[in-house]
């Protein structure tokens, strides 16, 4: 047995992650064509490299199919509940930084907090007779802060992509969805709420708490604990 | 533990002394259309309830409760007054502790009775509380209508009454809104500058959405008549606390309510209703003596409770779940008839942790 990585399978989080480990003398390359999800570690033995969709990579930490894995806090707060039982953060690795916010259009004058957010989804529901809309993928996450601070009469549409977009196209009338510079945002007519920062996230390398480890498996990851 | 066959045993049990009691049996679908439970309870109700669907009915909930659908039912075709009772399963969904059920066989018995609102009151704590006489439970009683009282009766904007009102069940947002509207608390500087400017959708830049110019503006002019209505007096605010610490057994917690109604006359009606019950749980020989009030009970987790509710829970098992639970909800009934409401209280039990009890108690 060796110990499984995950790491996202394309794109800057990739690279990114490749970059991180190579600092630290820890060599991650894929193999193959660049259509085959397979990859091989030097510079340091019993670690397999497990290339894997980002969105995944929760999941099969607490599923114990891999041992350690790269992904944000974000998602792992989101997919895992009580996540701390499941899984145990290593090391934050200084990128793919991503804040989860609530927007608004920019024009909602009146509305600049959670308490006019939720004054304006009473307003809303009393006129068009349906609740507030926010679309979003965090469904858990922005559940649990909105019910926090109170706010009723909003209802969550699911938006897997695009979300900035769904305001104008009279899907949704407000979002929650990550962000980095806010460029979007603005682009399309939104603004963030001044207490609508839900969750700062970043990729992290995160360790499974459901794995059983062999020795040998234990003295792989304190060979890699101490390289970081 | 008890076994599933062993609950469902004492279940029929305590439901076939409900009948006994007079109530008609009722089934209600283990599959809820979903549109209903989120328009009463919103979207936390997602996080409380296993939600389905399929693509001709759409999204549908395991119930979460018997409540609705009875209330449903007798809403559509019930004769007055009724009572029901039931027993079945419910379905919780668990985020957050693994030890809670995420399905548990609750036993209910409802009244829907115009009259003698004291009286069903006291009628149905007795006919749950009859069948754990023997156990170690602690009950705890409260009043949602006593703050709602209060709140009707504060001399503000009918806004700032009709804010207030639909957060009770939210205390932190009706604190911060209290806290809001007694001055207690600085506005925002974001609406102060909105109030300060003399065209606000000057700079308001493209309109996207469904959310109009108009319900801007709107909101807008109601946030202008809020900053120049007079607070609420700090005095009114701090009876309002003293109300809602109150805890003591039912006839000091009478004392100690009259005190509150002298300088808080709007929930003389509500304390005078708080003293009827008192005698009609006398007369049916369950001694107010030897039963908690908390002000505040009910309204985190009773959320369509607006009246009496109370609870009972294992006296030395306070993490379990509550062993049954209950109160009145007339605006429930109001929310689903379609323009019809009729006064309701009832309750439930479950015959799990009941047996469980027991068996610890062995």
């Amino acid at each position: 047995m060796s110990v499984k990585l995950g790491v996202p399978s394309k794109g800057r989080l990739m690279d990114k992650t490749f970059d991180w480990f190579a600092a630290r003398g820890i060599m991650l390359s894929r193999t193959g064509s660049e259509r085959e999800y397979a990859g091989r570690v030097d510079g340091i033995d019993g670690i397999e490299l497990v290339l894997l969709s980002a969105g995944e990579i929760p999941r099969e930490l607490d599923a114990g199919r891999i041992t350690l894995g790269v992904t944000g806090t974000d998602l792992i707060r989101e997919k895992l509940p009580v996540w701390e039982q499941r899984v145990e953060p290593l090391e934050e690795m200084g990128f793919g930084f991503a804040d989860l916010i609530l927007a608004v259009p920019a024009a909602w004058v009146d509305v600049d907090t959670l308490d006019d957010l939720d004054a304006a989804a009473a307003a809303f529901r009393a006129r068009h007779g349906h609740r507030l809309r926010i679309a979003t993928k965090y469904h858990r996450l922005v559940r649990e802060f909105l019910r926090g601070a109170g706010v009723a009469d909003y209802q969550l549409v699911d938006s897997q992509g695009a979300t900035e977009g769904t305001v104008k196209n009279l899907t949704a009338e407000a979002i929650a969805d990550i962000t980095s510079t806010g460029e979007t945002l603005r682009a399309n007519h939104l603004k963030i709420l001044s207490d609508g920062l839900m969750l700062k996230s970043q990729a992290t390398l995160f360790r499974s708490r459901r794995v059983d480890l062999s020795d040998a498996d234990r003295a792989t990851l304190q060979v890699l604990r101490d390289r970081l | 533990m008890p076994t599933q066959s062993a609950i469902l045993a004492h279940a029929a049990t305590l439901k076939a002394g409900f009948e006994a009691l007079g109530a008609v049996s009722v089934e209600t679908p283990v599959l809820q259309p979903a549109e209903a439970l989120l328009d009463l309870y919103g979207e936390d109700i997602r996080a409380r309830a296993y939600v389905t669907s399929d693509p001709l009915r759409g999204e549908q909930m395991l119930r979460p409760d018997f409540t609705l659908p009875v209330v449903q039912a007798h809403m559509a075709e019930g004769a007055e007054p009724a009572r029901y009772t039931y027993a079945g399963e419910v379905f919780r969904r668990q985020e957050d502790d693994p030890d809670r059920a995420s399905e548990y066989v609750q036993v209910g018995y409802e009244v829907f009775d115009r009259n003698a609102p004291a009286e069903r009151e006291a009628e149905v704590f007795a006919a749950l509380a009859a069948p754990l006489k023997d156990l170690p439970v602690r009950a705890v009683t409260g009043d949602i209508g006593l703050l709602m009282a209060a709140v009707s009766g504060l001399e503000t904007t009918e806004a700032r009454k009709a804010a207030l009102m639909r957060h009770i069940w939210r205390p932190r947002r009706f604190r911060t809104l209290l806290d809001r509207f007694a001055g207690r608390t600085a506005m925002p500087t974001s609406r102060a500058a909105l109030l300060g400017s003399g065209d606000p959708m000057a700079d308001a830049g493209p309109h996207i959405g469904l959310r109009g110019p108009d319900e801007i503006e709107a909101r807008i002019a109601t946030l202008r008549a809020d900053a120049e209505a007079p607070v609420i007096p700090g005095g009114v605010v701090d009876l309002i606390d003293a109300l809602l610490t109150v805890r003591e057994t039912m006839p000091y917690a009478l004392a100690r309510l009259r005190d509150i109604a002298v300088d808080l006359p709007s929930i003389t009606d509500a304390v005078d209703g708080f003293a009827a019950r008192l005698d009609a749980f006398s007369a049916v020989g369950i001694d107010p003596e030897d039963l908690a009030f908390e002000a505040s009970y009910g309204r985190t987790s009773l959320e369509y409770y607006d009246g009496f509710v109370f609870g009972f829970m294992a006296e030395r098992h306070p993490h379990w779940a509550l062993l049954g639970s209950g109160g009145r909800y007339d605006a429930l009934t109001a929310a689903l008839g379609n323009g019809q409401a009729i006064p309701a209280v009832g309750g439930v039990l479950r015959p799990g942790l009941v047996c469980q009890l027991r068996e610890a108690g062995q």
